[in-house]
């Protein structure tokens, strides 16, 4: 780790407790840069703004008895007192522009502001979907080029690019999958779903009507092959598998595991949230896959999490590219098409039908194809090998301190997983997350997957470099140590955080979702 | 009286025919606060092995199975507005849903109270 002199420029350091003059508390509430906000009902008035309009005639009512008799209650702010309420709550909040983000599964890699300036060109960003064709024929473009670089990489004849997100992919390929079934009269009733797949996966399946069955995972973190021949039938629809799994480790036999579902006469779904750890490197297609959505915000850098919404167009082999949904774009001569209905004569496919009013996420396309563009095809190679390295980096420097289940495994992927195992009674992997905020971390991702007892799993992405990632080892070394040694501070951090730890079963049990005006509860009594 | 176990964490109490079944001691502790419970109707028929409950906690959400084949008697309503009792007594008060046997032969795959003693010490 580089050694930084603390004294250099710095005449004190954040919470200097060396400091005994100190006061407790202030007035305020605020600890100077850190500002305590109250809800925003609690600011403000009604009263204090607002246009004011000459009282109304008496009229007769239309509303049958049903108008309004009480005052609505809604914060009367000003446009500076609106703007600082969200610009202080924003300060309390913890984001990748901000440091490091290690939640695994989720991939918060850095959002290139190149993407940004190249989603805010005018004819991008200024168009509507019900624009004529021929005015937005370069946004058509775009999606068919982008369409053509997922399906390059993935090694796929088809993609659906409306989805909007992962799991709307997943709905979307297992719609796909029914269909196609459907379509040669084999009603199938359940999909199978090995313990290592993403959560979202079972919840598709059963939201598209199937049935679930759990696949068990093998000692090395990976899927049951023999469990999974064992269980495959005629009542099989298909396995929903995602690799690499939430393991973090890559499945070797997904080329044998696909020959075994297809020989039974099932399809096979494949999760690509971790698609990151392999592009450039491994094509779904070669593995046998028929289906897997692509998370746009994940792979391709587009931002999420409050940050912006999802993409995950969905590509599809052979068998099932008949059966996407619409609309999609297709080219004739120089000139783009949205094909938007079945029997447009531009149609020759027998799809399932519609995911979503328009075509998609039009930003999120943007800012993707601006990824692919500017890292080129060996740049995306980079993309994964420097994500699995980073990981396994953690991984290495962390398993002689905390148990890594699959660790003996081999290398794993873009993410590393390790348990509770070790930690000194009476704590939990969740007092090192909280452990973690105190240091300035988002933690990881804590108790998930649920194959590991109290899972922390740790995805660093590419995007972190060295430094970075030894800074954050020598805070998630430092807290798994006071963890391991009992050190009963940790059991009621963060102690730095905005707000202290919160009390999650209280909020579970007995959840306030109601803000009610003090005098009005007074009132009321 | 008697009392079985299964490798999922269950426990089936058998007297004169009919059965309650509920959550171990040991599950209520892997899943830390349970905060919401969610059991069968009456009249539900199981077999062997259904999803018959969900517990979840602020860790995790989990599928409670059913023991044995039959129907079910009624649930504990009572979870519906503690489930902190599935904590505090899993094995007493904390019980999912009573339900007949239609084949009281399946119990013979169960664990007894030492047999299951020694699984969890394994695990």
């Amino acid at each position: 780790m580089k050694e930084r002199d603390l004294n250099q420029g710095r005449p004190s350091r954040i919470f200097d407790t060396a400091n005994d003059s100190a006061p407790a508390a202030t007035f305020s509430g605020n600890k100077a840069l850190m500002l305590d906000e109250p809800l925003i009902f609690e600011l403000g008035s009604s009263e204090t703004c607002g246009v004011d309009i000459d009282a109304m005639e008496p009229v007769k009512s239309r509303l049958g008895g049903l108008e309004r008799s009480q005052v609505i209650g809604l914060a009367g702010l000003s446009e500076s007192e609106t703007v600082r309420h969200y610009t202080r709550l924003s300060r309390q909040n913890y984001a990748i522009d901000l440091g490091l983000f290690p939640l695994g599964s989720c991939t918060m890699k850095h959002n290139p502001r190149l993407n940004e300036k190249m989603a805010r060109i005018a004819g991008f960003s200024d168009i509507h979907p019900m624009q004529p064709i021929s005015t937005v024929q370069g946004a058509l473009e775009l999606i068919d080029e982008l369409a053509h670089w997922l399906k390059t990489l993935t090694g796929m004849p088809a993609v659906a690019m409306s989805p909007k997100a992962g799991a709307h992919g997943e709905l979307c390929g297992i719609l796909a999958i029914r269909a196609a079934l459907e379509a040669r009269g084999d009603a199938r009733e359940v999909i199978l779903v090995p313990e290592s797949a993403h959560g979202t996966n079972p919840a598709t399946a059963a939201f598209a009507g199937y049935r679930v069955e759990e696949i068990p995972a093998t000692q090395g973190g990976r899927v049951d092959i023999d469990a999974l021949a064992e269980r495959l039938g005629p009542d099989v629809a298909g396995v929903m598998i995602t690799n690499p799994n939430t393991c973090g480790l890559f499945e070797p036999d997904m080329r044998k595991i696909s020959d075994l579902v297809h020989a039974a006469g099932g399809l096979v779904y494949c999760d690509g949230a971790n698609f990151n750890a392999i592009v450039g490197r491994v094509r779904p297609g070669d593995l046998g896959i028929d289906a897997m959505h692509i998370n746009l915000h994940k792979t391709f850098s587009t931002p999420h999490g409050g940050g912006g919404p999802g993409s995950g167009p969905v590509v599809l082999s052979e068998a099932l590219a008949p059966y996407a949904p619409l609309p999609y774009v297709t080219q004739t001569d120089d000139f783009f098409q949205l094909v938007e209905e079945e029997q447009s004569l531009l149609s020759d496919s027998d799809t399932f039908g519609r995911m979503t009013a328009f075509h998609g996420q039009m930003g999120m396309f943007t800012r993707a194809l601006s990824y692919i563009m500017s890292h080129g095809a060996d740049g995306l190679k980079q993309v994964s090998e420097d994500a699995v390295l980073n990981a396994n980096y953690i991984l290495r420097s962390m398993d002689d301190l905390l148990d890594a289940p699959f660790g003996h495994s081999g290398p794993c992927m873009h993410e590393a997983l390790f348990s509770d195992k070790g930690l000194a009674d009476g704590f939990s992997t969740i007092d090192v997350s909280k452990g973690l905020i105190d240091e300035g971390y988002h933690p990881m991702t804590m108790y998930f997957p649920l194959v590991v007892h109290g899972a922390m799993l740790v995805e660093p992405t590419e995007t972190e470099s060295k430094d970075a990632l030894d800074n954050f080892i020598g805070s998630f070394r430092t807290v798994v140590t006071k963890a391991k040694d009992g050190d009963k501070s940790l059991l009621s951090a963060p102690h730095f955080a905005p707000r202290a730890r919160l009390d999650e079963t209280a909020a579970a049990r007995k959840p306030i979702l109601v803000w009610n005006e003090p005098e009005a509860t007074e009132a009321a009594e | 009286m008697v009392r079985y176990y299964t490798e999922d964490h269950e426990w089936i109490e058998v007297e004169d025919g009919n059965a309650i079944v509920g959550i171990t001691d040991y599950a209520q502790g892997q899943l830390g606060d349970v905060v919401f419970v969610e059991t069968p109707t009456a009249e539900t028929i199981f077999a062997k092995g259904d999803d018959a409950a969900v517990v979840e906690s602020v860790k995790a959400a989990s599928d409670v199975y059913s023991p044995v084949s039959g129907e079910v008697i009624k649930g504990n309503d009572a979870l519906a507005e503690d489930p902190a009792l599935v904590n505090s007594d899993p094995e007493g008060e904390g019980w999912f849903f009573k339900m007949t046997l239609s084949d009281s032969t399946e119990l013979d795959a169960l664990m007894d109270e030492d047999a299951y003693k020694e699984f969890i010490a394994d695990l």
